[in-house]
Parts: structure tokens; C-alpha cells; sequence
């Protein structure tokens, strides 16, 4: 997978003498644009080390099994995250479309797997679209159209499963529950099916128009417009990716507990947020990239992980660091904007 | 995928042939008409000048050639053909570029994929092939002459470098005319060669440039012809050789040469009593890029003008000296004690006040209503244990409203509701509700009607008799003569003359606005590398 | 001639969308009062009304400071997380008599609020960024510090949970008497004044030499404090601390009360009447909608509605 989108700014290739670029900026910049790039690998790396010398039963396959499948849902919202937040917005309305998709694949997948796949996509989809067609169109503000999205999702939600007194359940024998329960080489199916959908949410960020267009409409709206770039429809293309994200991952969830958990996912839009803005990608916009975004949500669960092997310690403490954490990478994140603007 | 002009599309239009001709072009806004019947013609393979002070109508021309107004009447011909552009893209498309002073790029992302954003070469799955589009990228920037590393983001580069990204996609998406809006307001001498390397390759190309600058020596140097607007008006158009910079700029300014002017068309009484120890001493102000060493005294009493073209720094010297700009070094006192410098509420407490140019952005709050804007810096003189004294407030602003003359329909009526004359008296109350020392005016009769105007001269004619030390800047060189007892000349931020007593009039302060630059300037270290266009460039 | 005349429709149009901006939450009050009196059995009674101004004081308390941060042309997502601490903090210090533990807890939402205004006023971090973060943050500490529901058995707290004098509850003493207070604020103090003006026009106000800064940071403490009042309130009334759950959604709410209101997300206005106001319309709304049996679900998807179209609808005037 690859990891930067700006091209390192190290490649030395041209730095010819002619070259029209403050010198002595170059090496602070490069500088920083790498701790932004891998800043939370390192600390990833750092976890994961620390984990397994303090604690025997982390780098326990089960363990890590265990960690690599609840990772997989919660980076499945991030991945339509990052696409949101490169393009300057913000989508809060994932937690509940997650749980959402969960207890409607549940539902659906009574009248068989296509059912339950179909109904949740469409479902968060069509949340997604709104969301975006309301941002994009009527232009309004991203965090109240997509809160009020929340509170919609969690109305349908109590809706369909009777004021939340009805749980659904997967049949075990169905192929859906399969999607959640099988293993391949060992490893959950939700895992490799995340691992596919990064390969290709980066490829798709990277190697295609779209993907430009959502980094211009992020880095600077007006000039992506002058530019020619269709500005609505990519910021109504991420919001639906985003809802399809959040959908599929909660359809994905269900089929891997065999039920559909109303209570799920509260919460979640913040953590992939967090995953999301931990793994390097701006909440100014125009920058960012998947792979950082995946590095996030593993920090943010080994970090969960390590509270619980503690034991003594609550798992709430995961909030409270993922908050403090949140809230120096944007205030690095702020200072690092300002100072470009000095340059 | 290739830079050059003469790629797909139609061939390059013979050298002279009009490329973007319009007649009669009228423009209004409520309450002002922008451009008036203005007919204007850039040619193939000429570089053209667009020359006007602030409110001259040029801005409103350009956002009309480029489709982001739509002209009342008149006709646009591009290529020979009638056409109207509803929005900056059509304009672009059709063949219209236009280069901002503020690069209108995307800064996060790397020089090749802005330069080719939209138009990314593809490989046979769709994907974008990077290899491909690097290689194109650095030969176009290659064919106007500048060796970038095209993957780095565009942030990083100079603004002389980015400008020439601008120029690059400009040229690549095949543009006819190419726009420039005061492309060197920020670049360093040897980036200005550089750009005037490649306007001159463009015009050999036969492609139209249209060049907007305040500086005469560009002007000079790389413009074939001039057009210069006043009051929404063509007042000269033709070669540029055929015209010295004196008659430019009086053209620019509106006023002739030893014309035999009536007295008393402003409102100035003429000289004040200026006697005393300074009250302001504004020394060695230097701000990067926009001021160098710029020293000016006050003493109560006496207006002082400072002189200069749109560009020259008369804004950033009242900012400075107000604490909205923070300068890297020099010294501000009033009445002989030092100010904190870089701080608004130091500079006000010490009795500087400043009525800023962008009245409406900077100046009034829109939504808050005379009254409340009126109090609105003296509030906590005007409170006791935090609680607003409202019959204070109401007795100050009666006072100011009558004294000023403010029209409103009563004092609760919004400001952004009001005529610009009497938004200004408001916010010249607000400060003389302060009981200032210095009051530092930029630009106070601007896009104000003729009879407020001679109000607003009157009432600081009044003011500075009664003690005050003013600092007078205007575009206006009628203004500036007949109101100021002297006045200051800024040139590219520094001062370059000061004109006292009898040597206040329009032609000495034409003459000393259009002499060329000290033979130093524009080459090696060190230099004043030249200001920022200041803010507000209507 | 025809252009004065087209400018005076405009005119017109302008004021009757102001009118409804201004006055449209009031009406809807109004007409869903009227259409309860009519459809609602038992709607016109002492109890009920004591039960829907009990029910509705939290968010209004919460919406106050809401209003204050989105005058000032920010928001405060972090409110409902602000009312979950407030109610761990209270359950941990009833211990030493209730009126320490109200201390404590007001004290903690205004440090939370401190963070934010100090985020957004020093280091230039945008409100809804810098207030997300608090968000998860106070969640995470209200969970540390009480992790699961705990009855609350004070007789201090019961009393101020279902005491009322004259017929009239405390809790919704306590949340006029704020209202009041903050309106006066907004209306006669020189902070209320900056407030605006920054609100408004932040270059300006910085030209005006207003202490732009220390303004912000005093309307984040005070968004703070209110919702850790609010969180006091919602604990007396419940009995119980519920961090895991107390506050959720409450920014919404709280959004959706001051835009319906009638301030808009642009600044530079505060209508402290029309917070109050739609406050009570989403509480009626939702009471409505149970009482006739429809279930809570529809409450939500109907405020979803709500809230969208009064964005929408205020998005004309935020234009200018």
C-alpha cells in the first residue's frame, strides 16, 4: 500500500540550482511533512513494542486476531472518513448509520445473504446522499447536516426494531453469517475483506481522477472550481461513500456477532475521527491519505487493547487518550498550518 | 500533452489582430456605477497595460472579462466572436486565463498534479500515470524557462515559482489571453525577470496579455500599450512609448498638469496652527515586503498626507502605527512616550485611532447598530463593574450624531443599513468617543457621495483645529493637497520626498509620485524588494 | 424607476423572512400549544406543564451557553460530554455535602471550557475541531471517573430534584433564572456588547481594539459551566448518574434550539427569548408526537427535520 500522496518531498531528483524554492525551508518541511506521514506509525511501532514486552498475552495470536477483527469494522468507517475529511468536511453521522447497517443486514438476512448486504448499503447510502446533496447543494454546514443525519439514522433505527426491543439475529448457517464467521490462513474474513477495501480506497484516492478532485476540493475549493473541478459532485460522492462505508461496516459487524446490536456505535464517528486525524490526514482539508488512517484505528486499539490487559484500569481511559491524542495532533496540526503560512 | 500554445485547437491568431475586444461596456452596482461605456481592445502579441487608482472601475473590468460579473450592456468579442461568460470556468475554457496575485492553486498538492488536474494523462486502466504526467509537467515548466522538482507540493515553492505554475496551466489549457492581476506585488527582483522573461515569450506567441500593476517602471518595461481607467471611465488608451510618467500619472489621478484649478472645491480651510513637540513619531517602521524604514511625525494640529500610489504602502504605514501590523523593528511614540508596536489595544489606549480603508470589513460591524458602533471602543469607559451605562452611551452618541450630522433613522438602525458617508461619521465618532491624540485616516472619502464627502473634509479640517494630529491618506490629490500641511511621498514602502509649505501643491506631488526609483533599485541584495498590494483594491 | 421598485420587493421579501426568523419559533409554540389544547386529552393541567418545563430545563440550561458560543460565530460540540463529567463529578463529591459537589462539578465543566476557548482563542484551532476533541476527551473522563450508573440517595439533590415552590418546580427556577441572567448579560453588559461585535465581525473588532481573545475564552467557560448545571439538574431529576448516556445528542439539541430560535450559525446575534423559545418547541414537538402514541423514534427523525429546515431557512439572512 502506499503511503503518501504528495510524493516525498525528498526525492533530490531536481533540485537543481536554477530551482525557484526557498532552500533553508526545504529541510523543516520535509521534516515535518514526515512526522505527519509517520508519526503515527512510530507510535503505533512504539505501542506494539512496549505491549509485548510488558505483556505476555499480547503477541498471543489470539490476541492479535482478536484486535485485527474489531479493527476492521471501526477502519471500514474510516476509510470513508478520510475521503470526507480530505475534502474539508466532517461526517458525524456514521456511529448510528453504523449500527444502522448492522441491524438491518440482521434483519434482511433473514430473506437471504443478497438481502442483507443490498438493504444496508442502500439504506446508508441514500443517508449518505442526502447528507451530501444537502452540503454540497444547499450548501450547509457539514457537522449540523450530518448531526442531524445521526439523529435520523438512530430514528430509523428505533423504528425498525420496535423502540429497540428487538433484536435480530443471523441464522448460523446462513452464507451471511459466513462472511462474518469464516477464517482464511487463520485470519477473519472481515479482515481480509478491510484489508481489500484499503488496497482499494488508496487506489482510488491516488491513482484516479476522482481521487484529485477530492484532494483540490479540500486544498482549496475556489481554485478547484476555477480549476474545472466538479466540486458538488465530489463532495456529494464522498458523503455517499461515506454513508456506503458505514453501512457496509455495520453489515459486516452483524454478520460476525449473528446479530444486530442496537446500541452499537455510539460514539464510533468520533473514534474514526480520531483514527482518521491521528493517522495524518488535515481537518483543514487537502491532505491526507488512507494508509494513515488504518495505522490510526490500530493505534487506537492496541491502546485499547493495553488498558484492558491492565485490567485495574477502565476501559473509558481508551476515550480520555484518544481524546488527548486527538487533541494535540490538531493543535500540532494547527501550529504546522501556520507556520506554512509564514513561509 | 505539450505547453506550447499552438497544441490542438485553433491556431494561434495573427500578431496584432485584436484577441479580446469589448465596446460600450456598462457595469452598475447599487449606488455606483462601476464601468461606463468602456471600450477596450488587447491585441495578439501585445502586452497591455490596465492602469487605474482604487474605484477606477479595472477589478470590475476584469471579473467581467473573466465571467464572475455579468456587464449590464455592451459587447465582449473574443477572437471575433460575440460571447458572454457566465461563469470564470466558461472563460477559462473559451481561452482566458487569468493569473491572481493570490496564486489560485491548490498549495497541498505537488506542481505536476495541479498543473494537470482534470486533464491527468491516464494509462490503459484508467489510472493516472504519474510518470507520464511528471515528465509533461516539468517540460512545460521547462519550456517557460523554470527547473522545479514537479512532485514537491506547490507550498513549498516561491511565490515567483508558483505564479509560474499558474502561468504554465494557463498556457497548457491553451489560453489566448492570458490575465495578470498584479502578478509582482510579492516577488523578489530576480523572480520579476524571470516573469518578464515569460510574458515576453507568450506575446511572441501571440498570445494577449493584459497587465495590471502600479508600479510605472514595470509598466514601462514590459507593457507595448496602456489603458488607463478613472471613474469607471476610459480616459487613455494607446502605445505606451508615446506617453511620459508624469502625464500617466496624472492621467491615473485625474488631475492636469498645471491646470488652473478654483480654489475651495474641497471643503479644507486651508492651514492649521501646527505648533509644538510631535505628537506622533512614527520611526523607521520596517515591515518584510512592505515598508522599509519609514519615518513620519505628527504634531497636533496639523494633517499630514502621505502621498502615493495604490501599492506604495500608505495602508501598512497607518496599520503599523495603529499596532494591526506587527513591524520587525522601528518605534511608535505619542507625545514622546513609547508604544507597544503590534498591539491594537496599546495603540489605542495610548490615543491612536485609526479609520481603516475597507470600511466594511474592517471598520463597521454590519449587523450591530449605529449606537452600539458608536460605543463600541470606548465601552468599558462606559461601564461600571461590567454593566453598560446606557445613558451614558445615549448621551455620547446624541452628541456625536448631531455634531457629525450621522443620518439614521434612529440610533438602534443597523450601520450595514447606511449610506458609506455616514457609516464613516460613525466610525469616526466611535474613535472621537475615545478622545484620541492621533487620528489616522486611510482613505475617509472614499466611495462616499460628493455632499458627505465635503462633510467628512470638513469635519477633519474642524478636528485638527481643535488639536488633534492627523494622518491623512487619500487617493484623492485634491484631497490630499487642500487638506494636508504637508505631505509625506511613499514610494515601493519607502519615503522618497516630503513636500512642506508652499510645495504642497498637485503638480510637485505628481512630480514626486511619477520620479523613477533611486538608480539602486531592482538589482542585487538588499534592495526593497517591493510592497503588497494593499487591501481593499476595490 | 423599475430598479427602485425591484429593490423594495427585495426589501420586503427580506423583512417577512426576518419576521419569520425572528418570530416563527414563538408561533410554533403557539400553534402546538393550540393544536395540544384541542387534540390532547389531559393536556391543560397543572401536572402536565410541571412535567413538560421540568423535562425541557436541562436543554434549555445547555442551549444558553450554545447561544453565547454561536453569537460569537463558534459552537460547542462538547456540551453533552461536559454534563456527563458534571454528573460523575457530583456522585463523587456528594460526600462532602451537596453544595461542594455542585462546586466541583460547575467547576469541572468550566476548566473543560477553559481548554476549549483557550484551543480556539490562543492556538487558532477552529470550535468545531477544537470542541470535538474535548468531546470524546470529557466522555472518556466522566467514564474514569464513575464508570458505571449510580443512584444518587442525597436528600440535598432529591429535595432540588422534586421540591418546588409555589406549585412551580426549583429546576425550572433555576433554568429561567439562568435565562434571565444570561439575556441580561447579552443585553447590558460590556461583554455582551464584544461579544456581538466579534461575533459580527472579527477583524473589526480586533481593529476596535476589543480583547477578542479573553471575550472567546469567557464564552467557552461559561458554555462550560451552564452544561455542567445542566448535567446537576439532569442528575436531580433522575436520581441516578448516568455518564455512559447522560448528555447524548444533547449539542444537537441544544443547536437545534438556538437555530430555531432564531440566532444564526453566522454570529454576531444572540436571541436569548427564542433559545428558550425553541427549546420548548422541540419539547412540545416530542411530547406531541408521544402523547398521541407515535413512538420516540419518529421524535428524532422529526427533530432531524426541524433542525435541517431551520438551517436552511437561516441560511438566506447569513449571506447579507
Amino acid at each position: 500500500m502506499t503511503t503518501d500522496t504528495t510524493e516525498p518531498a525528498a526525492r533530490e531528483k531536481d533540485a537543481s540550482p536554477g530551482a525557484e524554492q526557498p532552500q533553508g525551508a526545504t529541510r523543516s518541511e520535509r521534516l515535518t511533512s514526515l512526522a505527519q506521514q509517520h508519526g503515527a506509525l512510530v507510535a503505533l511501532l512504539v505501542m506494539v513494542l512496549v505491549a509485548s514486552l510488558s505483556f505476555d498475552s499480547f503477541l498471543t495470536g489470539d490476541n492479535l486476531e482478536n484486535m485485527a477483527v474489531s479493527s476492521a469494522f471501526l477502519a471500514v468507517v474510516a476509510l470513508g472518513m478520510t475521503f470526507v475529511i480530505i475534502t474539508g468536511g466532517i461526517d458525524l453521522s456514521v456511529g448510528y448509520v453504523f449500527a444502522l447497517g448492522g441491524v438491518l443486514a440482521a434483519w434482511g438476512s433473514q430473506y437471504g445473504t443478497l438481502v442483507a448486504l443490498i438493504l444496508p448499503l442502500a439504506v446508508c447510502g441514500l443517508i449518505g446522499l442526502v447528507n451530501g446533496l444537502l452540503i454540497a447543494r444547499a450548501r450547509l454546514a457539514p457537522f449540523i447536516v450530518t448531526l442531524a443525519a445521526m439523529l435520523l439514522a438512530r430514528g430509523v433505527l428505533l423504528s425498525v426494531t420496535d423502540e429497540g426491543s428487538t433484536t435480530y439475529l443471523v441464522d448460523k448457517d446462513a452464507f451471511f453469517a459466513r462472511l462474518g464467521q469464516e477464517k482464511l490462513l487463520g485470519i477473519g474474513l472481515p479482515v481480509w475483506i478491510t484489508v481489500a477495501l484499503f488496497g482499494l480506497g488508496a487506489l482510488v484516492l491516488r491513482r484516479s481522477r476522482f481521487g484529485q478532485y477530492v484532494y483540490a476540493v479540500g486544498g482549496n475549493e475556489d481554485a478547484a472550481a476555477l480549476m474545472g473541478a466538479p466540486v458538488a459532485r465530489t463532495k456529494i460522492a464522498v458523503y455517499t461513500l461515506s454513508g456506503l462505508c458505514a453501512g457496509l461496516a455495520g453489515a459486516l459487524n452483524a454478520a460476525w456477532l449473528m446479530s444486530g446490536v442496537t446500541i452499537l456505535g455510539t460514539g464510533m464517528e468520533l473514534e474514526a475521527i480520531s483514527a482518521v486525524v491521528i493517522g495524518g490526514t488535515l481537518l483543514t482539508g487537502g491532505f491526507g491519505f488512507i494508509s494513515g488512517s488504518l495505522v490510526g484505528v490500530l493505534l487506537l486499539k492496541v491502546i485499547q487493547n493495553v488498558i484492558n490487559q491492565i485490567g485495574s484500569l477502565d476501559s473509558a481511559y481508551q476515550q480520555v487518550v484518544s481524546g488527548a491524542f486527538l487533541a494535540l495532533v490538531v493543535i500540532a496540526q494547527t501550529w504546522l498550518g501556520r507556520r506554512r503560512r509564514m513561509l | 500533452m505539450t505547453a506550447a500554445p499552438d497544441a490542438p485547437g485553433q491556431p494561434p491568431p495573427a500578431q496584432g489582430t485584436p484577441a479580446l475586444a469589448v465596446t460600450s461596456l456598462t457595469k452598475s452596482f447599487p449606488g455606483a456605477l462601476a464601468l461606463d461605456e468602456v471600450d477596450f481592445e488587447a491585441r495578439a502579441g501585445e502586452v497591455h497595460a490596465l492602469i487605474g487608482e482604487n474605484g477606477a472601475g479595472k477589478s470590475t473590468l476584469i471579473k467581467v472579462l473573466t465571467g464572475v460579473y455579468q456587464a449590464d450592456a455592451g459587447r465582449v468579442r473574443f477572437l471575433g466572436d460575440e460571447v458572454r461568460f457566465g461563469t470564470p470556468l466558461e472563460a477559462q475554457d473559451a481561452g482566458i486565463s487569468t493569473i491572481y496575485q493570490e496564486v489560485n492553486l491548490v498549495p497541498l498538492m505537488s506542481v505536476a498534479r495541479n498543473l494537470f488536474l482534470g486533464r491527468e494523462p491516464r494509462n490503459r486502466f484508467g489510472l493516472i500515470d504519474f510518470r507520464a504526467m511528471h515528465l509533461a509537467a516539468d517540460e512545460a515548466l521547462r519550456d517557460l524557462g523554470v527547473r522545479v522538482d514537479v512532485t514537491r507540493p506547490l507550498r513549498t515553492l516561491g511565490v515567483g515559482a508558483q505564479q509560474m505554475v499558474a502561468l504554465a496551466r494557463a498556457v497548457s489549457v491553451d489560453a489566448r489571453v492570458v490575465i495578470m492581476d498584479e502578478p509582482t506585488s510579492s516577488l523578489e527582483p530576480r523572480e520579476v525577470a524571470t516573469l518578464f522573461g515569460v510574458i515576453r515569450m507568450l506575446r511572441d506567441r501571440g498570445i494577449a496579455v493584459i497587465y495590471v500593476s502600479h508600479r510605472l517602471e514595470e509598466l514601462y518595461e514590459i507593457c507595448d500599450s496602456v489603458t488607463v481607467l478613472r471613474d469607471g471611465r476610459v480616459v487613455h488608451t494607446g502605445r505606451i512609448a508615446d506617453l511620459d510618467r508624469l502625464r500617466l500619472v496624472s492621467l491615473m489621478l485625474g488631475r492636469e498638469m498645471g491646470q488652473v484649478r478654483e480654489e475651495g472645491l474641497t471643503k479644507f480651510s486651508g492651514d492649521h496652527a501646527a505648533a509644538g513637540e510631535p505628537v506622533l513619531q512614527a520611526e523607521e517602521l520596517t515591515l518584510s515586503h512592505m515598508l522599509h524604514a519609514v519615518s513620519v511625525e505628527v504634531r497636533p494640529g496639523e494633517v499630514v498626507g502621505l502621498g502615493g500610489l495604490l501599492g506604495s504602502g500608505r495602508s501598512e504605514t497607518a496599520k503599523a502605527i495603529a499596532g494591526a501590523l506587527p513591524p520587525e523593528s522601528g518605534r511608535v511614540l505619542v507625545a514622546g512616550s513609547e508604544v507597544r508596536t503590534g498591539s491594537t489595544p496599546a495603540a489605542i489606549r495610548a490615543g491612536i485611532s485609526l479609520l481603516p480603508e475597507d470600511r466594511k470589513a474592517e471598520g463597521i460591524v454590519p449587523g450591530l447598530s449605529v449606537r452600539e458602533n458608536i460605543a463600541l471602543a470606548a465601552l468599558p469607559g462606559l461601564s461600571r463593574f461590567g454593566l453598560v451605562d446606557e445613558s451614558r452611551i445615549d448621551r455620547i452618541v446624541d452628541t456625536f450624531m448631531e455634531r457629525l450630522r450621522i443620518k439614521a433613522s434612529s440610533p438602534h438602525q443597523k450601520v450595514g443599513e447606511l449610506s458609506g458617508g455616514n457609516q464613516q461619521k460613525v466610525l469616526l465618532a466611535r474613535w472621537l468617543a475615545m478622545q484620541p491624540k492621533v487620528l489616522l485616516l486611510d482613505e475617509p472619502t472614499r466611495g462616499i457621495d460628493v455632499g458627505a464627502k465635503a462633510e467628512v473634509q470638513k469635519l477633519i479640517d474642524e478636528l485638527a483645529e481643535d488639536g488633534l494630529g492627523v494622518l491623512l491618506i487619500s487617493s484623492d490629490m485634491e484631497e490630499l493637497v487642500e487638506g494636508s500641511d504637508r505631505v509625506v511621498v511613499l514610494k515601493d514602502g519607502a519615503v522618497t520626498a516630503e513636500l512642506t509649505g508652499d510645495q504642497v501643491t498637485e503638480d510637485l506631488l505628481m512630480q514626486a509620485i511619477a520620479a523613477p526609483l533611486p538608480a539602486d533599485a531592482g538589482d542585487g541584495a538588499g534592495t526593497p524588494p517591493g510592497p503588497r498590494k494593499e487591501a481593499g483594491d476595490d | 424607476m423599475t430598479e427602485l421598485t425591484l429593490r423594495r420587493s427585495e426589501l420586503d421579501r427580506a423583512r417577512v423572512l426576518r419576521l419569520l426568523q425572528d418570530y416563527g419559533v414563538y408561533a410554533g409554540v403557539a400553534v402546538l400549544i393550540l393544536v395540544n389544547v384541542v387534540l390532547t386529552p389531559n393536556f391543560v393541567s397543572g401536572e402536565n406543564f410541571r412535567t413538560q418545563a421540568v423535562q425541557v430545563a436541562p436543554v434549555m440550561i445547555v442551549a444558553l451557553g450554545m447561544a453565547l458560543a454561536i453569537g460569537s460565530q463558534g459552537i460547542d460540540l462538547s456540551v453533552g460530554s461536559v454534563m456527563a463529567l458534571s454528573t460523575s463529578l457530583l456522585s463523587l463529591y456528594l460526600g462532602y455535602g451537596p453544595w461542594i459537589a455542585v462546586l466541583v462539578a460547575v467547576i469541572g465543566g468550566m476548566v473543560i471550557g477553559l481548554a476549549n476557548g483557550s484551543l480556539i482563542a490562543f492556538i487558532g484551532v477552529q470550535p468545531i475541531v477544537a470542541t470535538l476533541a474535548l468531546m470524546v476527551a470529557g466522555r472518556g473522563l466522566a467514564l474514569v471517573l464513575l464508570p458505571q450508573l449510580k443512584d444518587v440517595r442525597d436528600p440535598g439533590m432529591a429535595t432540588l430534584g422534586s421540591g418546588s415552590v409555589l406549585g412551580i418546580p426549583y429546576l425550572v427556577l433555576i433554568a429561567v433564572a439562568l435565562a434571565i441572567a444570561v439575556a441580561f448579560v447579552v443585553r447590558r453588559t460590556t461583554f455582551g456588547r464584544q461579544l456581538l461585535a466579534i461575533g459580527d465581525s472579527r477583524p473589526a473588532a480586533q481593529l476596535a481594539g476589543l480583547p477578542v481573545r479573553r471575550v472567546l475564552i469567557i464564552v467557552y467557560v461559561v458554555s462550560g459551566a451552564l452544561a455542567a448545571v445542566a448535567g446537576v439538574i439532569a442528575t436531580a431529576r433522575l436520581t441516578a448518574s448516568d455518564p455512559t448516556s447522560l448528555g447524548t445528542l444533547m449539542e444537537l439539541s441544544a443547536i437545534t434550539a438556538v437555530v430555531v430560535g432564531g440566532t444564526p450559525l453566522s454570529g454576531g446575534r444572540v436571541r436569548i427569548g427564542g433559545t428558550v423559545a425553541g427549546a420548548v418547541l422541540i419539547q412540545l414537538l416530542t411530547a406531541t408526537l408521544i402523547k398521541h402514541d407515535l413512538p420516540p423514534s419518529w421524535t428524532q427523525i422529526a427533530q432531524a427535520v426541524v433542525i435541517v429546515a431551520a438551517v436552511y431557512a437561516a441560511r438566506e439572512r447569513g449571506k447579507r
